[in-house]
């Protein structure tokens, strides 16, 4: 298993290389240029910044210097610039076009948002400087936390969590803490619906625990049969996404919350589709005892290609002590960062990460928010859940919808209408990147075969909408039409045509690696 | 609204396409207790200029590093970031994309990933490294679940100069995996005791280089004694520019590295986002267990170079419950970043700005020992140093802030109960001038 262990050389394929493709000489295909790696252009001797001579006076490292080369090129700022525009130009983004990915919330990024981030009294200070002189900074996060807590109805927020996951993990820390200060070793097992995010069951885990999955019912929606038969002295607590993964707003959710708290266990709730309930509906009122809130999902902090997230974690007054350091409290007119487990009044579990967590993102949800107001942030759920209902409402006569009745955010499908036309879920995804469509959330969740998530979020108007369900039911059509090729062929137009994953995962390359017996790459 | 595009003409029409009589009945299955029946208390809507007016009072209230003599650090440095960098992470392709799970129209992001890869096994001196972590602190604590997989033991050592956040960090991730979690006194300026705490049962041991207190070590007796009882060696570096400079830590053995990678191209943003870096040695063992996403080479229909997501079947969306780790985002835009502002100082760059750090900190480090009273504590260090002063630092500080001097981090704000109150760590960079180094001179003259 090594990089480029056949001997393959990493350089760009040229035309004449490629077998079957000849269209062109340079490998470009007009706007869609060929890219070679930094590593086969850039040389070690090239540097694109100006920086002073150093004075030449010897180092006090104990002599560790560096003697060999370390192998990075560089590239002047013009060839850096074309560089990454050029790769920039390979990616589809929600500036370019409707991103219907479910559970995924890809909705329009203000750039306000950006500019507000990158005020210098935000973006160039240290985690560390005095807190007399972030006073601005410990403001905003008590100010958004102040917003969170206000939407979710809850008494208290863990601010540090860097990710969705990062505060699932977060959740499920407070919970196992209280149930470790409550005596209770025997409460390991955690109650996962079948339906729930993969992080899900890896967070338990995580936590010590072991995972029990509750089936879906024919509405898709917890089998409230199976789920009481499962409560026990041994159960710790139940993780639950609500609206769930198939787009639905879990009926018994009182009914859920009262069993498990009786049963003496606790309520996660998977906050990943907050969007469709803000200002509507508080989790709070529900009964959850922590749910985390993924601000770039929820709050449209830029997802940039797989992150920064930001998963701020709120909690009930049953978990409160137990949430870890750092947080921000009041003190009469300042604020003050409490950094250490003994200085806090609870038991917190410990911290969870260096600094104050994502603090760009707080920025940008907070500006976000208030752009939106109360008023606002109720409209885009309510839009969120018109926009879906409306995809829905026009493709269940091609598609095939997974479930009878309304959706929240987004509208969940199924394979079933492409049943004996030669053409996979996948193949009608792939045939959506030709039509100038990112694909929708495929296979997932996994208690509807050959699933098609559609989430359309609040930021498109009727008119892109319009356009996207015509798109689609043409497709579908034409599936039903026999003409698979269209299908399995796609993408033809998009800057690679389908990638050979298997390829990838049987002899993994995953760095760039010197041409064998070249000593030179010929550039 | 100026971000939603419905009219109240389309919600009508499309109400009716559906078939509902209003929103409301939208959401039915909501319970009726739990429906909210107006907006919640918080402001309503406010306009473009009025975010503007809030948000530029708030950032009044904070001393921005840019604005003060800074010497700051203790895992967060200031470096100066060209503009190229942050125009391109602001290109919306980059910025508004997702996760990179559509390889077709995701060429632009994998192929990044795929050059941040090389770059960082190559300035660790390791083989392969990830598509990024969250930072370094939560990749100093996965570096750990990680060994204890390979090698089947449940005990890790850590440094006592380690990183105290990290090394909480580590503590909090490892709390409930029946991980035993052992450390080491702090030694400022010195060496701890770390390799006394190895025996056949250890998984790891973790060390950083250099370490929170600026002090530079010499990895290989380490890297042996750790060998010679079957665990691995975790080197953990926060300052990423002394790569440049010192000899990598996988040559000087560790096997698995991680770092910050903040000082690329990220900026300080009051700690995050930052970018986590993960690197280990070639071999099937590790990069089965390791943790986070992996871009990878292949090919597509037409025998064209591509890349892609690989390996997920590590991953929490394919194996649940058995996943390697529980992370789903990375620092994509960061580690974007970071790859922009690396391909711009080339081999050359990077070792030019890792010597003007260094003989800043020289600098800096014999001014500091010319005042009567303080002690500087490192015999080896690359930006970073810990000094000893007549009083306790926290209040030296403090009367610095107030004079609008930024003099470092007292060493009992990381560790409150370590005794090490008249300590104080500062790091210098190339953005230090003479003015700052004269303002810092005169200010603890005056303090002191």
């Amino acid at each position: 298993m090594s990089m480029n262990a056949q001997g393959r050389p990493s350089r760009p394929l040229h035309a004449h290389d490629a077998g079957a493709y000849q269209d062109t000489f340079s490998g470009s295909r007009g706007l869609d240029q060929a890219e070679p790696l930094i590593f086969e252009r850039g040389r070690v001797d090239v540097t694109g910044v100006d920086l002073p001579d150093p004075t030449g006076a010897p180092s006090r490292i104990g002599g560790l210097e560096r003697k060999a080369e370390i192998g990075l090129p560089g590239l002047a700022e013009p060839e850096t610039m074309r560089h990454y525009v050029r790769l920039s130009r390979k990616n589809y983004a929600i500036d370019l076009g409707l991103y219907p990915l479910g559970s995924c919330t890809m909705k329009h990024n203000p750039r306000l948002n950006e500019k507000m981030a990158r005020l210098p009294g935000f973006g160039d200070i240290h985690p560390l400087q005095p807190q007399s002189t972030v006073q601005g900074a410990l403001e905003l996060i008590g100010e958004l936390a102040h917003w969170l807590m206000v939407l979710t109805n809850t008494p208290c927020v863990a601010m540090s969590p860097k990710a969705g996951a990062h505060g699932e993990l977060c959740g499920m820390m407070a919970i196992r803490a209280a149930l470790d200060a409550r005596g209770e070793t025997g409460r390991r097992r955690v109650l996962v619906p079948e339906s729930a995010h993969g992080t899900n069951p890896a967070t338990a885990v995580q936590c010590g625990f072991f995972c029990d999955e509750i089936p879906a019912d024919t509405t898709g929606r917890v089998d409230m049969e199976a789920f009481k038969a499962k409560l026990g002295p041994d159960v710790a607590a139940i993780m639950l996404t609500n609206p769930n993964t198939c787009g639905l707003f879990e009926r018994d959710i009182k009914e859920i919350a009262d069993l498990i708290h009786e049963a003496g266990g606790y309520f996660y709730c998977d906050g990943a589709n907050f969007n469709a309930i803000v200002g509507r509906v508080r989790p709070g009122d529900l009964g959850i005892d922590a749910m985390h809130i993924n601000l770039h999902k929820t709050f449209s902090t830029p997802h940039g290609g797989g992150g920064p997230g930001s998963g701020p974690t709120v909690f009930s007054q049953a978990l409160a002590p137990f949430v870890p350091v750092p947080f921000v409290v009041r003190e009469g007119e300042t604020w003050h960062l409490v950094e250490h487990e003994h200085e806090a009044e609870g038991q917190p579990f410990g911290r969870m990460v260096a600094f104050h967590g994502q603090m760009g993102m707080f920025t940008r949800a907070l500006s976000y928010m208030m752009s939106h107001g109360s008023d606002g942030l109720r409209q885009a759920a309510e839009d969120a859940v018109l926009n879906a209902n409306y995809v829905l409402a026009r493709l269940r006569h091609v598609m095939t919808a997974a479930f009878d009745g309304t959706c929240m955010h987004e509208a969940l499908f199924d394979d079933r209408f492409l049943k004996g036309t030669g053409v996979s879920t996948l193949d009608f995804a792939k045939a959506m990147i030709d039509e100038g469509y990112h694909p929708m959330t495929m296979y997932f969740p996994l208690v509807v075969h050959g699933a098609m998530l559609i989430e359309p979020t609040e930021t498109e108007s009727k008119a892109s909408l319009d356009r996207f369900c015509d798109t689609l039911e043409g497709l579908a059509l034409a599936a039903k039409a026999g003409e698979a090729e269209r299908f399995t062929a796609a993408p033809r137009h998009a800057p690679a045509k389908r990638l050979d994953e298997t390829r990838a995962a049987r002899s993994p390359v995953l760095r760039w690696s010197p041409p064998a017996q070249t000593p030179q790459a010929a550039e | 609204m100026r971000y939603l595009p419905l009219t109240p003409e389309d919600r009508k029409d499309m109400l009716e396409t559906i078939g509902a009589p209003s929103v409301d009945a939208l959401f039915a299955d909501v319970p009726e207790a739990a429906r909210l029946k107006g907006p919640v208390d918080l402001p309503r809507r406010a306009t473009e200029l009025e975010v503007e007016r809030a948000f530029t009072a708030m950032a009044g209230r904070n001393l921005s590093a840019s604005t003060a003599p800074f010497f700051v650090g203790a895992g967060a440095y200031k470096h100066h970031v060209p503009a190229t960098v942050d125009h391109l992470i602001q290109r919306s392709e980059f910025l508004t994309s997702y996760t990179p799970y559509q390889p077709e129209i995701s060429q632009g992001t994998l192929q990044t990933l795929f050059e941040f890869q090389t770059q960082v096994a190559l300035l660790t001196g390791t083989d392969v490294a990830n598509a990024s972590m969250y930072d370094g602190s939560t990749a100093c604590a996965e570096a750990v679940l990680m060994a204890c997989r390979i090698t089947k033991r449940q005990r890790a050592v850590l440094s006592g100069n380690l990183h105290p956040h990290y090394a909480e960090a580590t503590r909090t991730l490892a709390k409930y995996m029946d991980i035993e979690i052992e450390a080491a006194a702090p030694v400022p300026g010195g060496l701890d005791a770390v390799s006394d705490a190895l025996t056949d049962d250890v998984a790891c041991v973790v060390v950083q280089n250099p370490d929170v207190f600026g002090q530079v070590h010499d990895l290989r007796p380490l890297a042996e004694a750790a060998h010679a009882k079957g665990a691995l060696l975790i080197a953990v570096f926060t300052e990423v520019v002394s790569l440049g400079l010192i000899e990598s830590p996988g040559a000087m053995g560790a096997d698995i590295v991680v770092g910050e990678g903040q000082s690329l191209g990220v900026g300080l943003q009051f700690g995050g986002p930052y970018v986590g870096l993960f690197a280990c040695r070639d071999d099937r063992n590790f990069i089965r267990n390791l943790p986070g996403r992996l871009a990878g080479e292949t090919v597509d229909a037409d025998g064209r170079r591509g890349f892609v997501l690989t390996l997920s079947t590590r991953e929490q969306h394919i194996r649940r419950d058995k996943a390697t780790s529980n992370i789903c985002t990375n620092s994509g835009l960061m580690a974007l970043a970071f790859t922009i502002h690396m391909t711009l100082l080339g081999e050359t760059g990077l070792r030019t700005l890792a010597r003007l750090n260094h003989e800043r900190a020289c600098e800096m480090a014999d001014r500091l020992a010319a005042l009567p009273g303080v002690e500087v504590l490192n015999s080896a260090f690359f930006n970073e140093i810990t000094v000893r002063l007549p009083k306790p630092a926290a209040g030296v500080v403090e009367a610095l802030a107030a004079k609008g001097i930024l003099a470092g981090v007292p060493a009992s704000r990381l560790f409150p109960k370590g005794g090490l109150d008249d300590l104080l760590m500062l790091a210098a960079t190339e953005t230090t001038t003479q003015a700052d180094l004269d303002a810092l001179e005169a200010g603890l003259k005056e303090v002191l």
